[in-house]
């Protein structure tokens, strides 16, 4: 199959990749993109295949790093406990959650799943004698280098698609399909509903979370709003979902490259460009246009969101063929 | 006993601000079929609409709300007719991609009013903010009952429009069944495009008269809408009657919760309280008022 | 033997009494038409035996156990298939992939459930349409395509929905075939069907229902005569169907 070999293709050259670009920066980069890769094909799991669509990444993002925190903070074990730990954490707060959320249908899961997010984020905060709330979690990181954590993202990453890609191969990929196209479809046809659509956000809860315990051991430093952030987190893993291709396997990896780069250009590019421009035109006005333009990647962010959604519903990969034809007509 | 009035008291008067917003949210959610995830950063525009006319016009808060329902009811409108509409033309995988949408909708609302105002927090000082009226031993604040007061009367001309307007009507049409609707000769879309101005007007004027005895910045916007949410699944999704009750329960929970447990569980009340509903009300006070 | 049994069922939808008080045996091997016109509770009849929601009152037995309480998809890996009056194919999916979606609830692995699919499409006469999206399928094709799925959970009782309404005489004809064919190939069917040339001409025994109440049971030939059918049809402008 074509898309074998490209996928092969794409993995070596991610294996090559930080022993020919040495820089850290781009390396740091690299990892954020490979842990999107992660919480993306995790999240498209669950909503993409299955059609249950979550607003609460963060919940299970921020269960795993804390998890992986807590672990040493309390107990003075290895934070790298966590990368085994933190996912299975994720997925037991995961469980009496789709246990209230999946009979109903509708609204309630989206909504639930946000919910789930925000009690997490509240609970962290406030349950300051266990989480040291505010203040957040600080551990020592294992390596100065980058690149155990680049390949061990790496190592999440591929095993993510992996996973999807057996698991569209069997009963559980027909199941969560059936599911996603017709919920009295597909328990007419002996699915039960309630239990495969557990297994899936088990596994959505599952990669997310063993994500953000490989985010605590390589930042270092957590927080309530940095891990549990509607926005940065959740909202991040739908758009990943949404810009690469809902209900493809590889969507959300091109989908978290595309994230991670447009994050950083808003963040820094516009940053610069904004700046030589007060320089070269000085005056007040501009001046003032700087002051606030740190919080301008955020606005960005959110009309990107606007954007992407009105121009690409179904993503690169699932707008493939609309996306190849505007080159056409371009060219 | 009097602390037990006091915080009831207090609860009430909140809860009908609460169910003006729910009111909104629950209208939008009837009619389109969807959560408005930018609903309290919509209120949050209108406060800015009354902090500036305030201000730099010098109006009172009250007079105020023929200028900020107007207002958001042409950005409701707008949202809409901009950039909800449009996505019901294209075919995708996933409903919620218009509950996205009102998520970037509510994020470009925020951060342009940073941009604009800056994250320090402002209020609109009256000479009422602080007023009171005792009544019985009870101390009510002057400016929390008469925003009560047009709460209740917006609401009851809500009321009397969706039950007994023309208009009224092909929006409660529309909510039932759209295709049906449709097929009578009601336009969905334009009633979708008025229902998201109705529901920004409300809470705009919610947000309105809350600003003289609150604050304002640009974050305000998200716990409102978690606000308006929790109201919404405590009312039952869609249900007007439910909205009330629900924007009161939840001001009450509130109002007990910082009393009796402590301040910084305010916001933690509404998630519990949203739990508790699904767990054992799943449908809202919808399941028991059946309207 | 019995192989479904309604012992007493009733159904309320708030105030309206929706199914009341029926009662039937549908004896193995037999096609049990079950008849009655619009809004009489047919579809109703079938959520409930499928449980799609819960009875008010009574009884489902299935083969001697009561199934009253089990979840739709229980029912279903026992052996009860069902397809849908509005038909509900799973669109994005292919013709090949919704039968290999329900061919998963026997065959253990990939393989072997796509080997039950194919066998199942080759009986209702799909395999030419087997590479297409089932969204795409005329009428005619996605009501077979709706058998096809259910035949492949391997049921026992089969409850047909409506399975031959909008089909023109050729594909009415075709699917009077393919009724028998399911029936000699041992399935129970449990079938509501409006259009009388087809219901009298394949059943067995008929039942007739009207405004949730049984009013005859018996043999074709004898329910139609009966006074109270032809009041039921024709009394209420309902001539029309048959």
């Amino acid at each position: 199959m074509k898309s074998n070999r490209v996928a092969l293709a794409a993995l070596l050259g991610l294996i090559a990749l930080p022993l020919v670009v040495r820089e850290p920066y781009f390396q740091h980069l690299m990892i954020m993109v490979l842990l999107w890769v992660t919480i993306g094909t995790g999240w498209n799991l669950l909503a993409g295949y299955t059609g249950q669509v979550s607003f609460g990444a963060a919940a299970f993002f921020g269960v795993g790093a804390y998890t992986a925190g807590l672990l040493s903070f309390h107990l003075g074990v290895s934070a790298w406990w966590g990368l085994a730990l933190g996912g299975v954490v994720a997925v037991l707060v995961g469980f009496p959650f789709g246990w209230i959320a999946f009979p109903l249908r509708g609204a309630y899961f989206a909504l639930g799943s946000l919910a789930l997010g925000e009690v997490m984020r509240q609970l962290a905060t406030i349950w300051e004698s266990f989480t040291q709330g505010m203040m957040g979690v600080l551990i020592m990181p294992t390596f100065l280098s980058k690149l155990p954590y680049y390949y061990i993202a790496l190592a999440l990453a591929a095993g993510s698609v992996l996973v999807v890609r057996l698991v569209l191969g069997s009963r559980l990929g027909y199941y969560f399909i059936s599911i996603r196209e017709d919920q009295d479809a597909a328990m007419s046809i002996g699915i039960n509903t309630t239990k495969y659509k557990m297994i899936s956000l088990s596994l959505h809860a599952f990669l997310t979370g063993t994500a953000g315990a490989l985010y605590m051991n390589y930042m270092g430093f957590i927080d309530p709003h940095v891990v549990f952030s509607l926005h940065d987190i959740s909202i991040m893993a739908i758009l990943v979902g949404i810009v690469g291709g809902v209900g493809t396997v590889y969507g959300p990896a091109v989908g978290a490259f595309i994230m991670v780069a447009l994050q950083e250009v808003f963040r820094s590019a516009g940053f610069g460009a904004l700046e030589a421009l007060s320089k070269a035109i000085g005056g007040g006005f501009m001046a003032g246009l700087t002051k606030y333009v740190s919080q301008a990647h955020v606005l960005a962010f959110g009309i990107l969101v606007v954007v992407v959604i009105m121009v690409l519903p179904n993503g690169l990969v699932g707008d493939w063929r609309k996306v190849s034809r505007l080159f056409k007509r371009a060219s | 006993m009097e602390v037990f009035l006091q915080t009831l008291v207090a609860g009430v008067l909140k809860g009908g601000l609460y169910a003006l917003i729910g009111l909104g949210m629950t209208l939008i959610m009837g009619v389109m079929g969807i959560i408005n995830l930018a609903h309290g950063q919509m209120m949050m525009v209108a406060m800015y609409v009354t902090y500036v006319c305030f201000n730099y016009l010098g109006l009172d808060p009250y007079l105020i709300l023929f200028i900020s329902v107007p207002a958001l009811f042409l950005l409701g409108v707008l949202v809409q007719r901009y950039t909800l509409n449009p996505l019901l033309k294209v075919e995708s995988l996933l409903p919620e991609n218009q509950v996205l949408m009102t998520v970037g909708v509510g994020m470009v609302l925020t951060e342009v009013a940073r941009f604009i105002f800056t994250s320090n927090y402002v209020s609109v000082k009256t000479t009422y903010s602080d007023a009171t009226f005792f009544l019985g031993g009870v101390s009510f604040s002057v400016a929390l009952t008469i925003a009560f007061c047009f709460a209740c009367a917006l609401t009851g001309g809500m009321f009397w429009f969706l039950l007994k307007t023309d208009l009224g009507r092909s929006i409660r049409a529309v909510a039932q069944d759209a295709e049906a609707a449709s097929l009578m000769g009601v336009n969905a879309e334009r009633i979708r495009t008025l229902t998201m101005g109705l529901g920004a007007g409300l809470v705009a004027a919610a947000g309105n008269l809350l600003l003289p005895i609150y604050y304002l910045f640009p974050d305000i916007g998200g716990p409102f809408t978690r606000k308006a949410f929790v109201i919404t699944i405590l009312g039952g999704l869609g249900s007007t009657v439910g909205a009330i009750l629900g924007g009161v329960t939840l001001g009450l929970a509130e109002a007990f919760g910082a009393t009796y447990i402590g301040m910084e569980f305010e916001d933690m009340v509404g998630l519990v309280i949203f739990i508790a509903v699904l767990l054992f009300l799943p449908g809202g006070f919808k399941r028991l008022t059946k309207i | 033997m019995a192989i479904i049994e309604l012992k007493g069922v009733s159904k309320n939808f708030g105030g309206l009494r929706a199914v009341d008080n029926v009662s039937f045996k549908v004896q193995e091997g037999e096609i049990f038409g079950l008849i009655g016109p619009n809004g009489s509770g047919k579809t109703t009849i079938f959520n409930l035996i499928s449980h799609f929601f819960p009875v008010s009152a009574g009884q489902v037995i299935f083969a001697g156990t009561d199934i009253t309480r089990l979840k739709t998809h229980q029912i279903c890996a026992l052996g009860v298939g069902r397809t849908f009056q509005v038909v509900r194919p799973l669109k994005r999916m292919t013709v090949l992939d919704n039968v290999i979606s329900s061919a998963f609830l026997r065959a253990d692995g990939m393989r072997r459930a796509r080997e039950q699919a194919e066998k199942w499409l080759d009986f209702c006469n799909l395999t030419p349409y087997s590479g297409q999206l089932a969204r795409g399928l005329p009428i005619a094709s996605r009501k077979r395509l709706e058998i096809a799925r259910a035949l492949a959970t391997a049921p026992k009782v089969l409850l047909l929905d409506e399975t031959a309404a909008g089909l023109n005489p050729g594909e009415l004809d075709e699917a009077i075939e393919l009724i028998k064919k399911i029936r000699e190939s041992g399935v129970t069917i449990l079938i509501v069907e409006h259009i009388m040339k087809v219901i009298m001409s394949i059943s067995d025994r008929i039942h007739c229902i009207n405004h949730g109440q049984t009013i005859a049971e018996g043999e074709p030939r004898d329910v139609a005569k009966d006074p109270k059918v032809i009041e039921a049809y024709l009394g209420h402008g309902g001539g029309g169907h048959a």
